[in-house]
């Protein structure tokens, strides 16, 4: 491998690793939600949207009152704003869609999360326009060089925000008693109940943690292509859908392996197809890679890499 | 303790208890037998609120529990331990008991821990196991022992010897004869009848849906009726 063969690795590599924090933390509230509710909230993605889009407004009217305050500190304190947006929206949802719908056929609250996917694509487009708004570079996308690759700061927070919040999110779920509670609600509601979990509560605050960080991924993204919205949610959604999947939904473990994965399948599909195919196929069908992921993953496996039981109840 | 007045519980249109009175006082250890279907599960879970009752009136502890949710029967002293165990089985056996004390603030949860450790030696040595990985006996002595860390006022046991051999059935059985010595109120159902009357002080048998006899259970351990029915005589 010659020293440029190896930069354009390493810098897919990268590129993928970035990717992959983001799906990583919108896949970890899909099957955060599937584990306590054996339910894909398609809603999901457009939280993720609206996390974005807030946050931008957020930040636009923090420059407007106080205009010399430094980029990475508008872009924090605005991201801390739309966090508890979102986090309200994802209480809002379930409590609205899909609580009523509990108890009913698994198709109506797979027809009323796309609904509710539909409805909330609307509503942003009525308060943010169809236009694209252009995020400003609140952190730096200066690039500088790690061993012939480039990278920016913005990527470098992107990935150490993640993995500081799926740390962080690890810790919760496996080493505290609310985190048990999580997991117990998630492999038996009623023996849950009968230990005193008030499994409302438990499915409530699955949905807020999920929204949290659909809301700091939104960020994520719209920072580093320094461009927000309202049709945004919908392809991250289904990507991160995708890596979920691909981890084994239900598996916390398996949404972080499966969004790195996915960063990485696409990063590098992306960045070899043209080499691949003769340059008939350039690195604009880096889409492809995710939904031809997804379905090998159905058909081939659709429990996933580290899933269990996908088959008792999809 | 507990007193159930008139319970009807249906599934859909279906009725399985159609009825029933049934009264068990501070410190005794009663028994509920009857053949498969007699809706015997559907009372305990009636009791606990996990299915929503028809009509009648459930009192725990001269309190009506109408309205309250399964978790908030719990705050009132309430366990079952659901047939099927219901073992948490990606938890470890140290969760699955520290689950039992979910509804607790107080500092003795540790205390207790070792307390079941102690009476259970087998879970101590499994205790970073999941369990899903102990044995049939092993799973309901962790069922038991973790709703004992909900330090109940009423146990409700729905069928502790199912699925297990002989010799782990009496080790099931010697341990709840154990924790009604220790002042825990207890509901038992069964399928054993033998065993159970031989355990319990006063007995209720259902048929479908109704209970059609209610004693002194060693009494009803010589009737004629129940030994017929329920002894293979
Ligand atoms: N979830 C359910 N849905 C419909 N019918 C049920 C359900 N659970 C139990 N039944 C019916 O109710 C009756 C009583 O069942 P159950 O309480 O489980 O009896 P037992 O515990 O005495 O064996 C049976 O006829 C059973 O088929
Ligand atoms: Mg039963």
């Amino acid at each position: 491998m010659s020293a440029v063969d190896f930069e354009i690795l390493l810098q897919q590599i990268l590129n993928g690793l970035v990717l992959g924090s983001v799906y990583a933390l919108v896949a970890l509230g899909y099957t955060m939600v599937y584990g306590v509710l054996g339910l894909i909230n398609f809603a999901h993605g457009e939280v993720v949207m609206i996390g974005a889009l807030s946050t931008l407004s957020a930040a636009r009217l923090l420059q407007s009152v106080l205009p010399g305050l430094p980029g990475p500190i508008v872009l924090l304190l605005s991201t801390l704003a739309a966090i508890p947006v979102c986090m309200a929206l994802g209480y809002t949802i379930e409590r609205v869609a899909y609580r009523p719908l509990r108890f009913a056929p698994r198709l109506a609250p797979l027809i009323t999360a796309i609904g509710v996917s539909i409805l909330l694509q609307n509503i942003a487009m009525v308060v943010w326009g169809r236009s694209y708004h252009s995020f400003p570079a609140y952190v730096s996308t200066e690039p500088f060089q790690v061993f012939g690759a480039t990278m920016t700061p913005v990527q470098v927070v992107i990935i150490v925000v993640a993995m500081a919040i799926m740390a962080g999110l690890m810790f919760l779920v496996h080493r505290t008693k609310l985190g048990r509670a999580m997991r117990a609600t998630a492999e038996n509601q009623s023996v849950a109940g009968l230990m005193g979990v008030n499994i409302n509560a438990i499915i409530s605050i699955t949905f807020v943690i999920g929204s949290a960080l659909a809301a700091v991924a939104g960020v994520m993204v719209a920072a580093n292509y320094s461009i927000a919205h309202y049709y945004m949610g919908f392809v991250l959604g289904l990507k991160a859908f995708t890596a979920a999947v691909l981890g084994g939904i239900g598996n916390l473990g398996g949404a972080v392996a499966g969004g790195l994965l996915l960063g990485l399948i696409e990063s590098l599909g992306a960045g070899y197809i043209g080499d691949l195919t003769g340059g008939f196929m350039g690195s604009n069908y880096q889409d492809v890679f995710a939904f031809f992921v997804l379905i090998m993953v159905l058909v081939f496996r659709p429990s996933g890499l580290m899933g269990e039981r996908v088959a008792e109840r999809a | 303790m507990l007193e159930v007045r008139g319970l009807e519980v249906h599934y859909g249109g279906i009725a399985a208890v159609k009825g029933i009175d049934l009264q068990v006082s501070k410190g005794e250890l009663v028994c509920l037998i009857g053949a498969n279907g007699a809706g015997k599960t559907t009372t305990l879970k009636a009791i606990a609120a996990l299915v929503p009752r028809s009509r009648g009136d459930i009192r725990l502890g001269g309190d009506s529990t109408a309205g309250l949710a399964s978790f908030e029967l719990v705050r009132r002293g309430l366990a079952l331990v659901p047939e099927g165990r219901g073992v948490f089985g990606r938890l470890t056996v140290r969760e699955n008991l520290e689950m039992g004390a979910y509804h607790r603030s107080d500092g003795e949860v540790g205390q207790d821990l070792e307390k079941v450790f102690a009476l259970m030696p087998r879970l101590h040595e499994r205790r970073n196991q999941t369990g899903g990985t102990l044995s049939g006996g092993e799973q309901q002595m962790l069922a038991i022992g973790r709703s004992l860390m909900s330090r109940p006022k009423l146990l409700l046991l729905d069928e502790p010897s199912m699925g297990l051999a002989p010799l782990m059935v009496q080790k099931v059985f010697e341990t709840i004869q154990a924790i009604a010595r220790g002042g825990v109120t207890i509901l038992l159902v069964e399928q054993n009848a033998k065993l159970a009357l031989e355990l319990a002080g006063r007995a209720y048998v259902m048929e479908s849906g109704c209970i059609t006899l209610a004693g002194d259970a060693g009494a009803l351990l010589t009737d004629q009726r129940v030994r017929e029915a329920y002894l293979g005589e």
